[in-house]
């Protein structure tokens, strides 16, 4: 199960649309948890911004344990200290990610609102942060939702799917993942 | 392509490592981390990574620019990118200075680093792409270590191939370091005696008296100091080849030994009187005209035409110019591991320089030059001035001109007592430096009436 969070005030109605998206991609059951913390702790005055690998640390420590997965979604601007921001940030073969919608909207760019273009984007973004934690690395189909987008126009230009090769990798690791967490509930295991 | 290649991320600060490692890991690379400039060069040491990110700052102990020196000195071709958020032209220049491939300031934009990743990569790739290429262009270019694409070369290979399981006796003829030995190995392990021994004499260098028990051997008090029976090499090639290189030196005494081998199959060791049978098959090679030196009378030609079954004429470097190269490029390959360095490239400029050579000591000379380059080399790619003593020592349409009055044998000779008192009588040493043979020094020596304590 991929269990959703969010942190601070969010758009409701992205976070509804993220899920129907990831249950209907990656064909696991989705379930809404409570929020989890304000990212406030993480905040850097210097920066003006929110570091995601302390959001994604706070994560960790929540993951119920029934849930395979857990993506917290913030309208936060968030960043990892090399970078001057990312749109989100994924244990690779993890269960968290940490998702913004702050970058995601055209007011960020000084543009009107968009929408449809918002959730488009929240879509990719969702799909491309759960896909790293299946494993899945950066595809060089640009036409894929695991290419890398290193700013918003490669975002919008790449596509909101998953190709053929990195759908066969998340139903291999899905189908990995569920079995293992199958028998862990047999054997009495928790997280 | 990136899953090849393998990142280390250096930073002291936890948070920042892991989640460059963590970003770079997404992207595809195998990761790994080190909090120390100690810690990144003990890593360094045991792995090769295709790009180092480090920290400027580290304290305490190594910072940045030291560890970036200490890992390409471990690894001449590592991509350094010197990471700081503490930008000043003075560290960007510093760490430019001290061979950082890219410097770059925290926070950077997620392009601008993807961009600089790809570009290294991309770099890597193709020289990766190159060598193995490369490679693959040597491997289809060699015969048995002889490495040409030259069509009397190749005629040659063919026929090493038709003569290789032949008993006949062949005569290889030459120019000192036209590879008359790598032939004479050629045929030898192409052949059905290839399992069996190949015995090498180089009949320049050793007087008459010598020569004769090294190949016949001696039996116990045949001379003074033959305290024992020695076996030699005709008996020590039983069953295989000998190769009996500078033929031409030999004296009429041994020529006529010889010839009694090469006919009946059977010889006497020195002192002895008990007959030998062997079953040897005889390569013999020279690099003056066995047909002249026939029709001065100072070769039999009874031998000659023994000798001279199969006849392979070797052609001298400069007239297989094409094969330079490829010749070079592989003793870099070969050198740079056995001097423990890594093996760089030719520079463009450079490799023309070695192309244009006339190259009088042939691909010995060509060995021995890019040996020397490399030992000398301070960089990654052998350039013209690691190439400068060829300029120095007579390439082709030099300013150079000989003293006035000396006959060639004259000048011969001083080159030979200098470069001899430069090697304080290291015979080895002074073939290397003139690009001959030992075999060919030893004989100039002898024609010359020197040896190594008088010069």
């Amino acid at each position: 199960m991929i269990a959703i969070a969010t942190a601070g005030k969010v758009d409701g109605e992205a976070v509804a649309w993220i899920e129907g998206c990831l249950a209907t991609e990656i064909g696991d059951d989705t379930e809404r948890i409570s929020p989890v913390p304000d990212p406030g702790y993480a905040y850097d005055a210097s920066r003006g911004q929110y570091s995601s690998t302390l959001v994604l640390h706070d994560a960790l420590a929540r993951l119920p344990a029934n849930a395979s997965k857990l993506l917290v979604i913030t309208e936060r601007d968030i960043f990892i200290p090399m970078l001057s921001f990312v749109y989100g940030q994924a244990q690779l073969d993890g269960p968290v990610a940490v998702l913004s919608l702050a970058r995601l909207r055209q007011e960020f760019y000084g543009l009107p609102p968009n929408r449809a273009l918002l959730l488009v984007r929240a879509r990719k973004e969702a799909l491309h942060e759960m896909g790293h934690t299946y494993g899945i690395t950066h595809c060089g189909d640009t036409g894929c939702v695991m290419s890398l987008s290193t700013n918003i126009e490669q975002l919008d230009a790449k596509g909101s799917g998953y190709c053929d090769d990195c759908t066969t990798l998340l139903r291999e690791a899905s189908g990995t993942q569920k079995s293992a967490a199958r028998s862990e509930a047999h054997s009495g295991g928790s997280r | 392509m990136k899953k090849h290649w393998e990142v280390l991320v250096v930073d002291d600060e936890p948070v920042m490592r892991e989640s460059l490692a963590a970003w770079l890991a997404e992207d595809g690379y195998s990761v790994d981390t080190a909090e120390s400039g100690r810690e990144a060069i003990a890593k360094a040491a045991v792995k090769d990574y295709a790009i180092y990110f480090v920290d400027l700052k580290m304290p305490p102990g190594i910072d940045g620019i030291e560890t970036m020196m200490e890992v390409r000195r471990l690894h001449p071709d590592a991509s350094v990118i010197i990471m700081t958020a503490y930008a000043t032209v003075d560290t960007a220049i510093t760490a430019m200075k001290e061979g950082a491939q890219e410097y770059i300031v925290k926070p950077c934009n997620p392009e601008e680093i993807s961009l600089l990743v790809g570009r290294i990569i991309k770099v890597k790739n193709l020289q990766r792409e190159n060598l193995i290429l490369r490679k693959k262009l040597t491997k289809h270019y060699s015969f048995h270590d002889i490495v040409s694409k030259n069509p009397r070369m190749v005629e040659i290979f063919e026929l090493i191939k038709d003569v290789a399981s032949l008993k006949s006796t062949v005569l290889i003829q030459g120019a000192s370091g036209t590879g008359k030995e790598l032939v004479a190995r050629a045929i030898h392990f192409s052949g059905d005696r290839a399992a069996r021994p190949f015995v090498a004499v180089s009949c320049a260098a050793l007087a008459e008296s010598l020569l004769e028990s090294e190949l016949f051997g001696h039996e116990r008090g045949a001379f003074t100091g033959a305290v024992e029976r020695k076996r030699g090499k005709f008996e020590l090639a039983e069953g295989g080849t000998l190769f009996l290189d500078e033929i031409g030196d030999i004296s009429a005494k041994l020529q006529v030994d010889l010839l009694r081998v090469l006919q009946e199959r059977t010889f006497f060791r020195v002192g002895g009187n008990e007959e030998l049978r062997v079953d040897v098959r005889v390569i013999a090679a020279t690099r003056v005209n066995l047909e002249e030196a026939v029709a001065a009378g100072s070769f039999r030609d009874d031998l000659f035409y023994r000798l001279n079954v199969i006849t392979i004429q070797l052609p001298a470097l400069r007239e297989r110019r094409e094969d330079i190269p490829l010749l070079a490029r592989s003793f870099v390959e070969r050198l740079a591991h056995e001097l423990g360095k890594e093996a760089g490239e030719i520079s463009e400029g450079a490799m023309r320089l070695l192309v244009d050579n006339e190259w009088p000591g042939n691909v010995r000379e060509l060995e021995n030059a890019v040996e020397r380059a490399l030992v000398t080399s301070k960089g990654h790619v052998l350039d013209e001035d690691d190439f400068a003593f060829l300029r120095r020592d007579g390439g082709r349409g030099n300013g150079w001109s000989p003293p006035d009055n000396l006959s060639l044998d004259e000048i011969e000779k001083q080159v030979i007592v200098a470069t001899l008192n430069r090697t304080r009588g290291n015979v080895k040493e002074a073939a290397a430096a003139l690009g001959i043979d030992r075999s060919t020094l030893y004989d100039r020596m002898k024609r010359y009436g020197m040896n190594r304590v008088n010069v």
